[in-house]
């Protein structure tokens, strides 16, 4: 096959001039869903106005010192619907989002504040039910939550609630975990089956009854992390892959690093009954959200140690070798296909919508 | 998965392309007639696997293209009113209109749904009595038989409140002006496997023999497309045309008789403008005189409008086979998923969209592919 199309830089794919990403006169949804949209978003109009050292980053937190002591600090805003879902609710999730934001940055999670905003009319047993259930996942995760505020509004102004969490955490001497440490020949390792918390919500959204329900895979992953961490081995990424999956994800990290990454689709652990699931629904899975995954970049000699420990930790067991990064195709994910084939995988362009046929 | 993975597995795909790899001859052009089939095949690399003489060149099959500039308008005007709960199929809400997109009126306030069904909406008409709810009953033959029962269940059932706005477009029209085209370049078909599940493949036959091209009926997997070409060339290389079924687990001759007669009872053929082709004689569906209270044309009052496509867009050519994405000038710079100039670049099944969405615009694959 020839080509004559221009050549094109990652730039101009990805939101940059001179494509017209920025013409909206309004918010979209497809603003808040991960994919190239948010991406436009914080650059064009959040970044050119909050820009300073620390968020330049661009990571799930920001780490900094105070005294002899390296902080890491985050915040993130809960608004799922439904709230309540097969293997947890809007309360655990805030938590654990946030503690797994701390931990991408290879932090020991530490304090939590809680925002709470609440729609009129919420029943209190509902409200009861989320605020044990946040107790319940800050003492599992061993966070204190330090302080907190709460918000009403009037009816039909909010979503039933919604939730906004910050944490601090304690960063380890020597600890060095970012997106542009990712490095040519890294291996791009994932904890376990991806797809399920997207998956969990998106059955009850639409009414899908399962044979087997698909539970959320939320999870707290600091412990995870510890174990990766005390291999003593340089992990150079770790990132949770929440909204728009771990495409998406990984198309950041590419584009942060200026690296490529080669993915090999047959090596990436789904459960069959989400396979399933994304078939009728007709999503890739690879874009779907995860609440209890991380990726990890880690040097290719340090691979089989770490996979070992993700392994021996029960929220590792599944975990596999995915990918590698590569000085070919900066800027991109290229994935060997299940049938030998080869394809681009990109970021999304707004919300994962369902296909007619 | 089981009735999935074998149909995506590596070993098997090679030995199928080994196959075409030794029987082809000379260079042959093919046409894989649904976006859905374009869509696997540019996802899981399936034209990598071929030899170069095979060409696959991307038919009409996207229906979500296909629906006209006009009835798009038309659909967003319906959508605006405040009476009315708007559904729709997902790929639909991204598709620009004139002014906007579904997904825009719906962040300015407009009631705007996705559903997976039409007979969802039904549910929805029903617990919304003081409200109009409009389903957009765009697709080929493959989604008439839904959107047929769906009118047929809400006058049954007295729902007043229900209607759709029809844009059904047919296959075999589509496929015979492709080929009466003076630019047709069409040697052989993948025929649409989804559409003869419900309509047969009988039809095709004397599309086959007065255009002496083979048609096979083909699916939607690696396999089943690989199979599709390597049976389309088996053809060609001695000289028949004939229909074929390679997705018999799916597609029977006759079809699925119950809804095709569902189908004639709820719609009848008339003319319909594809989106970047024009007006094709007797290629689409409307509904019949006596389900006019379900028809959203007439239930509101649309005006009818000439719109103009940007001239730069080859969306035609594409959707006719003639011209590939990326030979347009603007593929990949001015049109794009988020501002698309045209047709087959507003559905993840148009042939834009796809070769956008996965990369064909970059030039990598080739490269990955010779190393591997």
């Amino acid at each position: 096959m020839t080509t004559n199309a221009p050549k094109i830089s990652p730039g101009d794919l990805m939101g940059s001039c001179p494509l017209p990403l920025g013409d909206y006169q309004g918010i979209v949804l497809a603003h808040g869903s991960g994919g190239k949209l948010s991406g436009d978003l914080i650059q064009k109009v959040v970044l050119p106005q909050f820009r300073n050292e620390l968020i330049e980053v661009l990571h799930d937190g920001a780490v900094f010192s105070i005294g002899d002591q390296r902080l890491a600090f985050t915040t993130d805003s809960y608004v799922v619907n439904p709230i309540f879902f097969p293997g947890g609710d809007i309360g655990k999730l805030a938590v654990h989002g946030t503690v797994n934001d701390l931990a991408m940055c290879g932090a020991r999670p530490l304090y939590l504040s809680v925002g709470f905003i609440i729609e009129e009319g919420l029943p209190m047993d509902d409200f009861r039910r989320i605020v044990r259930s946040i107790r319940e996942a800050a003492d599992a995760t061993g966070v204190i939550l330090a302080t907190g505020d709460t918000k009403v509004v009037d009816h039909g102004k909010a979503d039933k609630i919604f939730i906004n969490t910050s944490g601090i955490g304690l960063v380890r001497e020597g600890v060095q975990i970012q997106p542009k440490r990712a490095q040519v020949g890294d291996k791009i390792l994932v904890s376990g089956f991806i797809a399920s918390h997207g998956i969990a919500i998106m059955s009850v959204r639409e009414g899908l009854d399962f044979e087997n329900a698909i539970a959320s895979d939320t999870a707290p992953l600091h412990g995870l992390v510890e174990a990766i961490l005390a291999t003593g081995r340089d992990v150079h990424v770790l990132r949770d892959p929440t909204r728009g999956g771990v495409t998406s994800a990984l198309s950041e990290i590419t584009q942060s690093a200026g690296i490529g990454i080669r993915l090999d689709e047959s090596a990436i652990p789904i459960r069959n009954e989400v396979k399933g699931a994304c078939e009728i629904l007709g999503l890739d899975p690879l874009y779907v959200a995860n609440e209890g995954k991380l990726l990890a970049f880690v040097p290719a000699a340090a691979a089989g140690e770490v996979l070992a420990a993700m392994r021996a930790h029960p929220l590792g067991r599944d975990a596999a070798v995915i990918g590698e990064v590569t000085s070919d195709h900066p800027g991109f994910v290229l994935m060997k296909t299940r049938i030998g084939g080869s394809r681009v995988v990109d970021m999304l362009s707004g919300e994962q919508l369902p296909r007619i046929c | 998965m089981k009735y999935l993975d074998e149909y995506r597995n590596e070993a098997m795909a090679r030995k199928i392309a080994d196959e075409i790899h030794r029987l082809v001859t000379r260079p042959w052009v093919l046409m894989e007639v649904c976006g859905g089939q374009t869509h696997s095949i540019v996802k899981y690399g399936i034209d990598h696997l071929l030899p170069e003489q095979i060409e696959l060149v991307h038919g009409p099959g996207c229906p979500v293209c296909v629906t006209s500039l006009e009835m798009i308008d038309k659909a967003h005007a319906i959508a605006r009113r405040p009476e009315v709960i708007f559904c729709s199929f997902g790929d639909m809400l991204r598709v620009p209109g004139s002014e906007a997109d579904l997904l825009v009126l719906k962040s300015r306030g407009a009631d705007v749904r996705v559903v997976y069904s039409p007979i969802d909406c039904l549910k929805i008409a029903r617990a919304n009595p003081g409200k109009k709810v409009v389903f957009f009953a765009i697709g080929f033959e493959t989604t008439a038989p839904g959107n047929a029962m769906a009118v047929w269940q809400a006058q049954r059932q007295g729902i007043g409140n229900f209607s759709i706005l029809v844009s059904h477009v047919l296959v075999p029209p589509a496929m015979e002006a492709i080929l009466q085209s003076p630019l047709n370049r069409v040697q052989g078909f993948l025929g649409p496997g989804h559409v003869c599940a419900v309509m047969g493949y009988r039809e095709y036959e004397p599309i086959a023999e007065r255009h002496r091209v083979p048609i096979v009926i083909t699916g939607f997997e690696p396999m089943d497309l690989l199979e599709g070409v390597l049976m389309a060339l088996r053809q060609l290389e001695t000289g028949r045309a004939v229909v074929e079924n390679q997705y018999p687990r799916v597609v029977r001759c006759e079809g699925n008789q119950a809804a095709q007669e569902l189908v004639k009872k709820v719609f009848e053929i008339c003319d319909r403008k594809w989106r970047g082709v024009g007006s094709i004689p007797r290629s689409g569906y409307k509904l019949r005189e006596e389900f006019c209270d379900h028809d959203a044309e007439r239930l509101f009052d649309l005006k009818d409008t000439e719109k103009q496509e940007p001239s730069i867009c080859l969306s035609g050519l594409v959707l006719q086979g003639v011209k590939k994405p990326h030979d347009c000038p603007a593929f990949g710079t001015q049109c794009t998923p988020q501002h698309p100039l045209g047709a087959t670049m507003v559905s993840a099944e148009g042939a834009c969209a796809a070769y956008y969405t996965y990369g064909r615009h970059l030039q990598l694959e080739k490269k990955e592919t010779a190393e591997a």
